[in-house]
């Protein structure tokens, strides 16, 4: 445990600032919202459900990117973008749900 | 053409008179009478349509699923068809457990069960393989995500098709290349004489495309079974009955045992819709289908699980 810490603490360090952005998308109503986020790059996104049936949020890249795993009514999705771009995604249960992140 | 609008009318008015989908199939025909009627009772051989059970399911919409299952397996069990078809959405999130409480309502029923899977129940890291070893007998095998398959009853040719793997962002269901080409080779040797009884989870026809409900790819399947007299083509995922005939074919989308969901456009999402406890049986339901000897369509009764 400690030594994971240590190991992974430098890292952390050089690959994002000291104190990383954060900003958050919500579900209601089968929508993602904002559809278009815009951050910078290191920031933390966070997804929630709030829905009362699951959603999920997964890359529209070929092969995706990045997928998370179903969200349950409450529960949430991270993923920190440290790359520059823009990445489209969509729900895995309801691909007309879509939403993009650009990283600036 | 007057027979055939006869049909539909007759298909229409039937559906919307209860919750159960009872079909029997005339003639080759698929045909829709009321569960208790004595059409619906004739000579034919009988099966049975549960869906969307979501067992998992406990929020306000329905907070006992397993027990709006049972009723709706009680229901079955009363028609006494030849065996059942599940629709999809066995389980709310693919888990173990989930599946497990789901097998043993099933399974206490004693019949012989055809599943295909709903988005539901292939949420795991595996995709379709936990429900495919737990449900499917008869998947094709050596295709990847192949949870689709079909057999023979009476008759009638019985297609299980799985539309809800390999979803593409902005799209609809989903039946891809592989399952088409299967299709095609399954129906090659059959006469257009033959019926047959396609099953899928999400509909095969659009029936509301801003809320996904449809298939992207279904015209290559349907345009495979253009040629045939008889097609009856069985859904879940919209929680609802309703029904389209176009020219030879049939289309039909059974209710939720679990919870209802909104007509198309009539709430800001397709959610669970929430209704008064007393109210909520009359809006659930189990369906049978009538095979009848002799010329019509098959019949298919929707029963809902109460008043
Ligand atoms: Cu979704």
């Amino acid at each position: 445990m400690l030594r994971r810490a240590l190991l992974a603490a430098p890292l952390a360090l050089a690959v994002r600032p000291a104190r990383a952005a954060e900003a958050s998308v919500t579900i209601d109503n089968f929508v993602f919202t904002p559809p278009v986020l815009t951050v910078a790059a290191g920031t933390k996104v966070t997804w929630t459900n709030r829905d009362d049936i699951p959603h999920s949020v997964v890359s529209a890249a070929q092969p995706p990117l990045f997928k998370a795993h179903v969200m349950d009514t409450d529960e949430t999705f991270e993923r920190v973008f440290d790359t520059k771009g823009t990445f489209p995604y969509f729900c895995g249960l309801h691909p007309h749900m879509q939403g993009t992140v650009i990283v600036t | 053409m007057t027979e055939h609008l006869d049909r539909r009318h007759a298909l229409s008015c039937m559906a919307w008179a209860g919750g159960g989908l009872l079909w029997t199939v005339v003639g080759g025909v698929p045909r829709a009478g009321l569960i208790g009627s004595a059409q619906a009772a004739g000579t034919g051989f009988s099966f049975a349509q549960v869906s969307d059970s979501h067992i998992g399911f406990a929020k306000e919409a329905n907070m006992d699923t397993k027990g709006t299952l049972e009723s709706g397996m009680a229901l079955v069990k009363a028609r006494k068809p030849a065996f059942v078809l599940h629709t999809g959405d066995v389980s709310h999130l693919s888990k173990p457990a989930e599946f497990d409480a789901a097998a043993a309502i099933l399974g206490a029923s004693g019949f012989d069960t055809h599943y295909v899977p709903g988005e539901h129940d292939v949420l795991d890291e595996k995709g379709t393989a936990p429900f495919i070893e737990r449900f499917q007998k008869r998947q094709t095998q050596g295709t990847p995500g192949g949870a689709y398959y079909s057999f023979d009853a009476n008759g009638v040719h019985f297609v299980g098709l799985n539309n809800v793997v390999n979803l593409k962002a902005g799209g609809l269901g989903n039946l891809g290349a592989a399952q088409i080409a299967w299709l095609e080779k399954d129906l090659a040797g059959r006469t257009a004489s033959t019926p047959i009884v396609v099953f899928a989870h999400i509909p095969l026809w659009t029936v509301y495309e801003a809320w996904g409900w449809g298939t992207d790819d279904s015209s290559k399947a349907l345009a495979l079974l253009a040629r045939f007299g008889s097609v009856t083509v069985l859904n879940g995922h919209i929680h609802q009955v309703l029904q389209k005939v176009e020219g030879n074919v049939a289309f039909h989308s059974a209710r939720s045992t679990a919870f209802p969901q909104p007509a198309p456009g009539s709430a800001p999402s397709p959610g669970p819709m929430k209704v008064d406890a007393g109210k909520l049986r009359s809006v659930l339901g189990v369906a049978s289908v009538t095979v009848v000897p002799g010329q019509g369509p098959l019949a298919i009764v929707d029963t809902p699980l109460g008043a």
